[in-house]
């Protein structure tokens, strides 16, 4: 119960921010302007629209989550509203995980209106339905689940400002840690080799989240690969929102 | 009578500057508010007093020191059921009107729907913002802010009200407005926790207060025992006599015109004076015996220090 209510607060503060409206013209331009990309390109039109949709909802989406995210605790602590939220029964884990619930409420709701302008466009065009892009479309919601938690994480004990810098590293690490994958299979047995395995198992992997390749394509994907990143995600969300919730558990609120 | 806060040899110090140093702000702060009275907690700035409410509340860890709240440990949800907050310089959630913040503190007491709103519409009322239950919290002045911040202190009915300066910012007629309802929590047997910097106020409202000065209470009890009711001068305002014929009487602070303030701390001589106003056909404004206040307490123990 107090966990929805924070959380529909939060979605209540998040849809009233005027930055999520800003990205969300972004976002919705930038799916117009694949149509009109699509008509400037040579071959295979369909998979530009599919491939710049998929991105922007992608690029959008993580703005989203690392802007909103990094500022929704370090705002309450900031402005002081936190003083009389947790001066009542409420267990500070409930907070922290009724603000993450809160903003991926948001996220739900502002990726599933940029996936539906996206679908409708795509529509228009093909006037088919293809319901795999669905698949990338959820992944890409996962990824965006994870990078919220990270923002959160890091806004327990860091401004805005740094939070951001933090969570953008987070996502840009993410998605170019799979290339450890190729050196630790180019590089002899040894030391090297157990520091590049280590760092790899270490180093967040977004792009086992990542099926908009093989969407856009029409590549089959391996059930296993699905299951996996399922996995994955979930399981490194809890793991961060947990450690998000030590820290705050014993933060003191000067 | 119970208590229902009692603090017991409290500590406290944060580490603070970019090569950390230990800065220990609370010293074994101990003191027991008595159920159904109201309690002021004085003290300069820095002395200690918001980290003391903080840690009451949960908001700050204690290194040492036990806190009970009705008898149970000041962390428990029951204890914390039973409270009313209101922070200094209140900020809230500016986009929400003052209904929907009413309403949000109470969903996180599981009040029921129609409980909630019977309480928000009744509170609103009680602190004369029930034309403003539709505008945005950012569209209120700093008086307004103070006044729904009570009220959601108030939202649960708590037996116990912490409040951490909650006259700062108001207007005479503000002041006096908040004065009057926590009176009236007395009167409807809730305990108030009072911390203040208008010494004038507290000596109004409060039955017993302590002093903290530098993380230390120099001194606690009931008001009556704390300050002496002991007459230190009289203050008497006369005019139309030269000032020079009553010099020798007592302390003149003041002269405007024909009105001239005199001090006098010998009760022998005052008939003197008004012997003096009598026979020079003078006037006599007004003759005020002064007993020591809280704020003559206070600056002494501040002083002192």
């Amino acid at each position: 119960m107090t966990i929805r209510t924070i959380a529909l607060n939060t979605y209540k503060e998040a849809v009233r921010d005027r930055i999520l409206y800003l990205l969300f013209f972004f976002a919705a331009a930038t799916l117009v302007f694949s149509r009109v990309l699509a008509l400037l390109t040579v071959g295979d039109r369909v998979k530009i629209i599919k491939d710049v949709g998929l991105a922007s909802l992608s690029l959008f989406g993580t703005l989203m989550a690392i802007l909103i995210g990094t500022g929704l605790v370090y705002k309450e602590i900031d402005k002081k509203t936190i003083f009389t939220l947790l001066s009542k029964p409420i267990g500070r884990g409930a907070f922290l995980v009724g603000k993450f619930a809160g903003l991926v409420l948001t996220l739900f709701v502002m990726l599933g209106l940029m996936s539906i302008i996206f679908l409708v466009i795509l529509f228009l065009h093909s006037f088919r339905f293809e319901a795999a892009l669905l698949v990338a479309i959820f992944y890409i919601f996962l990824e965006l689940i994870l990078i919220t938690a990270v923002a959160i994480l890091f806004s327990c004990f860091s401004t805005p400002i740094l939070s951001s810098i933090f969570t953008l590293s987070f996502y840009l690490i993410g998605h170019t840690s799979w290339g450890l994958k190729t050196l630790i299979k180019k590089i002899p047995p040894g030391f090297g080799r157990t520091l590049a395995r280590i760092a790899y198992v270490l180093l967040p992997d977004l792009e086992s989240l990542n099926f908009k390749t093989e969407v856009v394509h029409g590549i089959a994907i391996p059930p296993a690969a699905l299951v996996n990143g399922l996995l994955y995600a979930l399981c490194f969300t809890a793991f961060v929102l947990a450690l998000a919730t030590l820290v705050f558990r014993k933060k003191d609120f000067i | 009578m119970a208590n229902a806060l009692t603090i017991e040899n409290l500590h406290k110090s944060f580490k603070l500057g970019f090569i950390p140093k230990t800065k220990e702000i609370l010293k074994g702060i101990s003191l027991s508010v008595e159920e159904g009275t109201i309690f002021g907690y004085l003290g300069p700035n820095g002395a200690g007093k918001t980290t003391t409410i903080k840690t009451v509340l949960g908001l700050i860890f204690p290194d040492r020191g036990e806190i009970r709240i009705f008898g149970q440990p000041h962390l428990a949800a029951k204890a914390r059921e039973r409270i009313g907050f209101l922070p200094e310089n209140p900020y809230f959630y500016d986009y929400l009107t003052a209904a929907e913040f009413l309403d949000f503190y109470g969903r996180l007491f599981r009040l029921d729907k129609e409980v909630r709103t019977e309480r928000s519409r009744r509170l609103l009322k009680r602190v004369g913002l029930e034309r403003a239950a539709d505008l945005q919290l950012r569209k209120f002045s700093r008086g307004m802010l103070q006044r729904i911040g009570l009220a959601q202190a108030l939202i649960n009915d708590p037996a116990f009200v912490i409040l951490d300066e909650p006259l700062g910012g108001l207007d005479p007629i503000g002041r006096k407005e908040i004065r009057d309802l926590i009176v009236q929590f007395r009167a409807e047997g809730k305990t108030v926790l009072l911390s203040s910097h208008i010494l004038q106020d507290i000596e109004m409202i409060c039955d017993r207060v302590a002093v903290v000065v530098d993380g230390r209470i120099l001194n606690q009890g009931p008001l009556h025992e704390l300050v002496s009711e002991k007459i230190l001068f009289t203050e008497i305002a006369l005019s139309a006599i030269d000032p020079g014929s009553v010099a020798g009487l007592g302390e003149i602070v003041s002269v405007h015109g024909e009105r001239i303030l005199l001090k006098v701390f010998d009760d022998a001589k005052i008939e003197r004076v008004l012997a003096i106003v009598q026979a020079k056909k003078g006037r006599l404004h007004s003759l005020i015996p002064r007993t020591e206040t809280l704020e003559d307490l206070f600056i002494g123990i501040v002083k002192g220090q």
